[in-house]
């Protein structure tokens, strides 16, 4: 089952970017993609970057991450939002990170009018 | 009191002038093309190869060093040490390697090394004194890998040169790449076979001020 995990910016806020990290991989790791509100610094992506590579094992593959811009105005954006996380407003902060495990997410496909998050299971529907 | 201030004037002098050599690191993605450059660049200055290169990613896996190369064109001279490093990925699998005819012990160690090679690429980032991002021109420029390795030479500070390789491949865009980063020089080479290599000097000359 696919999980998506909405984590607000006050919830990292306050961390150093050393927990930040940890508990990004910690909820990536649990098979989860992780919706998190805002972006890392490109320092603390180089450090998620370096500490998923001494993560990856036989189970562990890695990540996929991307990174999208939200404009207020792009409603078609926010209702997909809503549909995919149910009913939760991301105000007026801007900026979406996406990161997934890599062997759930094959694709992350960004596009500035509509989001296609390709899984597995939508593949697998597609087949169907 | 005088020679003490005439050695604390030369010893701080010293300190600041204007490094002899530097230190010049490829970075980029795996198969981007980085050690096909470093190749190309020791077979022209100093007349041997740096490292082997392969079609199957995360063929350098450690960094490879070559120092003291000096470049001489139109009265300019830079010398550096050549640093070329492993391609940064966010993830790696060792089922790749399979996929790529390799034997499951050999994958796995590959992917074992391979991840040590990213992670000191990214430790050594802090030592570049300027940096060539060699991206593959037949790729989507706008990957966070490419981001994050720009964006954080830019957090320090150093200076880039963007190279766009394999411009002798059909479905190569130069254009998307300096799309994507405007502010930095961007070249398009075949480091593979020397397309535009002189474009490649005369600009490091100028990324390097020299």
């Amino acid at each position: 089952m696919l999980t998506l995990q909405f984590i607000p910016h006050s919830e990292i806020r306050d961390l150093s970017s050393e927990k930040k990290i940890h508990k990004l991989l910690r909820v990536v790791k649990e098979e989860k993609i992780v919706l998190l509100e805002g972006k890392l610094s490109s320092s603390e992506k180089s450090e998620l970057i370096r500490k998923t590579m001494e993560e990856i094992d036989d189970r562990f593959k890695g990540i996929e991450i991307e990174e999208l811009d939200i404009d207020k105005k792009d409603k078609a954006f926010l209702d997909k939002i809503r549909t995919i996380l149910i009913n939760f407003i991301l105000g007026s902060r801007k900026g979406l990170t996406i990161i997934g495990p890599a062997t759930i997410i094959k694709e992350i496909k960004k596009d500035p009018d509509k989001i296609q998050l390709f899984t597995e299971e939508t593949r697998k529907k597609k087949k169907r | 009191m005088g020679l003490f201030t005439n050695f604390l004037k030369r010893f701080l002098k010293n300190l600041f002038k204007k490094k002899k050599e530097i230190k010049l690191g490829l970075y980029g993605p795996p198969n981007s093309g980085k050690t096909t450059l470093a190749n190309k660049i020791t077979m022209d200055w100093i007349g041997e190869e740096m490292g082997n290169v392969s079609t199957i990613p995360h063929e350098t896996r450690e960094i490879q060093i070559k120092e003291q190369i000096r470049i001489k064109s139109k009265g300019k001279e830079l010398t550096f040490n050549l640093v070329d490093t492993p391609g940064i990925a966010t993830q790696i699998d060792y089922e790749d390697f399979l996929k790529a005819g390799l034997k499951e012990k050999q994958a796995k160690r590959r992917a074992k090394e391979a991840t040590k090679g990213v992670i000191d690429a990214i430790k050594w980032l802090d030592d570049m004194d300027a940096v060539v991002v060699v991206l593959d021109s037949t790729k989507d420029p706008y990957s966070q890998v490419n981001i994050t390795i720009i964006g954080n030479l830019e957090a320090r500070k150093i200076p880039v040169l963007i190279v766009a390789n394999k411009i002798d491949l059909k479905k190569s865009d130069i254009k998307k790449v300096q799309a994507a980063f405007p502010q930095y020089d961007v070249v398009g080479i075949s480091a593979k076979y020397g397309k535009h290599i002189n474009d490649f000097y005369e600009t490091l000359f100028k990324v390097t001020n020299r």
